[in-house]
């Protein structure tokens, strides 16, 4: 019980201190208000395609808003010795890092609803599988936020980790089928789009929404939840190494 | 209070080695449940990497530790419920108020609402923070981030805490109420663990008293044990100009009674086990046309008893003491 109070209590600091703050919100709001409208007057295409689009912005606000936020705020905590604080505290660490980044998850999905809403209004979303929707979301905000938390802990300033994130995110834009299908991607680079996380994700997402994927949805899922292990288990061991010497 | 004579902390042969650098050199002490335990040395010494040591911070490369009873060399988090941390640097959240810290703090170890609250409020008392308990720690002065850091280290009424230089860079006034606070756990039974470079601190707070320097423990001991050899000694400083390097032993010639040391530049220490008589002394030197512009009484103190041990001369330790700033020795 008292490891929850714990928990409950880091995460809720978290969001109060960080994640509900006016620029994050307005962050959440205008981000895949902008992408969308990017794509549409880019292509030219449009209210017909929203549903097109739509995993692509709902990944992009996930990956975006937990990368950024994580990456900065453990290093600032960090920076700032607060996070000491948290080590000090009996409970373990594989607790502590969950309780830091359940608020990054948080605000991922809830990021992710916000082009839904948006959707919403412009087409029609019956057709939407939402029972791959909903768990893809979380394992996205998950595996996004792993990586924020991983590329945290590989540095120790802040501008770092925003150098080191854009290296990963805006890559995975363009190779993880976000708005372009990994097919059209030439050969050589199509390896590079399978060992990126979120490739897996947009694929349920895709499944889900328009009905074209191009793996099974259970091989996304195992695929994407071993990614999140992998990238939890190697931040912990980076702590351990790096910030406790 | 009864007090039990069974160990809080026991650390033996405890090693740290920062690439080229020993940091902590084979140190072993004990402290007794209840204990105020100082650990005195000058800026690097190793009383910051220890106390990471034994607080999980830092890991050790050699070494055992034992807190409360409890082994935790390799898992440092089996005794992190025992302690508290005062660390050298305030760490508090700055976006969070005085009151909502505290509050954070409590909760790290597992105090429900309706306790943390209440104790928060208690510290904010007890500090003379509760008119800033709703201000943002970023905007409290540094005297009050030290006193609200310190208040965040005893939130869960920790048995044994560590205070890492309690009374660094503050003023005068708060020093003192902190040294007063520190003297009400002990009196309430804490185990203190408490570094400091303040001498005078270490002297009016601590049972006992180690001494580090370049990460070697060069002598443990009780403080009355340890002020032992001073006690008693009348100690003259006087103040000369146009001295020659052998005056202390020209002097040391023509008054065979005392022993005399330069202690500084144009500086010379009489020493006796009776009363310096200041007359003979003045004249004597002005007969050598060595003028003297202070003769001063020093009553011998601990940090005597450091630079004997230590080598350290008592001008580094001002220098020190300089650079630290605030009101560690008021």
């Amino acid at each position: 019980m008292k490891r929850w109070i714990a928990f409950w209590n880091i995460l809720t600091k978290d969001m109060r201190a960080y994640y509900l703050k006016p620029p994050n919100i307005s962050w959440g709001i205008i981000f895949p208000l902008a992408w969308t409208g990017m794509f549409f007057i880019r292509t030219g295409s449009g209210l017909e395609s929203v549903l097109a689009l739509l995993p692509g912005v709902m990944t992009i606000s996930i990956l975006f808003g937990t990368t950024s936020m994580l990456s900065v705020t453990i290093t600032f905590e960090r920076r700032s010795r607060s996070f000491d604080r948290l080590l000090l505290a009996p409970i373990s660490l594989e607790l502590l890092m969950l309780a830091k980044t359940s608020g990054a998850i948080l605000f991922g999905i809830v990021n992710a609803f916000v082009p839904i809403i948006i959707a919403a209004f412009l087409a029609d979303l019956s057709g939407i599988v939402w029972s791959l929707v909903v768990p893809a979301i979380l394992l996205i905000g998950v595996v996004s936020t792993f990586l924020g938390l991983f590329i945290a802990v590989s540095v120790s300033e802040v501008f770092e980790a925003q150098t080191f994130s854009n290296f990963f995110r805006f890559p995975m834009i363009f190779l993880c089928g976000l708005f372009f299908p990994i097919m059209s991607l030439p050969i050589f680079i199509r390896p590079l789009s399978y060992i990126l996380p979120v490739t897996y994700g947009v694929d349920i997402l895709h499944g889900a929404v328009n009905g074209e994927h191009i793996m099974s949805f259970s091989l996304d899922f195992i695929i994407l939840g071993a990614f999140c292990i992998v990238l939890f288990l190697l931040s912990l061991r980076n702590i351990n190494r790096k910030w406790i010497v | 209070m009864k007090r039990d004579n069974s160990p809080a902390l026991e650390v033996a042969h405890l090693t740290k080695r920062y690439g080229e650098v020993l940091a902590v050199d084979d140190i072993s002490f004990r402290v007794n449940k209840g204990e105020l335990f100082g650990f005195l040395g000058p800026n690097g010494a190793g009383k910051t990497t220890t106390i990471n040591m034994l607080t999980g911070l830092a890991r050790l490369d050699t070494g055992t530790i034992r807190i409360g009873g409890i082994e935790c060399t390799h898992n440092p988090k089996a005794a992190q419920h025992l302690i508290g941390v005062v660390p050298d640097e305030s760490n508090l959240y700055p976006e969070l108020t005085g009151f909502q810290n505290l509050c954070f703090c409590a909760a790290l170890y597992g105090m429900r609402k309706n306790e943390r609250q209440n104790r928060a409020r208690d510290l904010l008392n007890t500090f003379g923070l509760a008119d800033a308990s709703n201000r943002k720690f970023d905007g409290y002065s540094r005297g009050m981030k030290r006193k609200l850091t310190f208040a965040a280290g005893i939130i869960h009424q920790p048995p044994i805490l560590f205070l890492d230089e309690p009374t660094t860079g503050i003023d005068v006034a708060s020093a003192r109420q902190v040294r007063q606070i520190i003297a009400d756990l002990h009196r309430k039974g804490t185990t203190i663990f408490l570094t400091t470079h303040y001498i005078e601190e270490a002297e009016r707070l601590c049972e006992r008293i180690a001494f580090i320097v370049n990460g070697r423990i060069v002598r443990s001991d009780r403080t009355t044990d340890l002020l032992q050899p001073v006690r008693g000694k009348h100690v003259l400083l006087l103040s000369v100009s146009g001295a020659g390097e052998n005056m202390a032993d020209e002097m040391a010639s023509g008054f065979p009674q005392y022993q005399f040391q330069s202690s500084a530049p144009n500086q010379v220490r009489v020493e006796s086990t009776e009363t310096v008589n200041v007359g003979p002394l003045v004249r004597f030197l002005e007969e050598r046309k060595i003028q003297v512009t202070e003769a001063r009484r020093h009553i011998p103190s601990l940090e005597d008893v450091f630079v004997q041990i230590t080598g350290i001369g008592s001008d580094f330790m001002q220098k020190e003491k300089e650079k630290a700033g605030g009101g560690g020795n008021q």
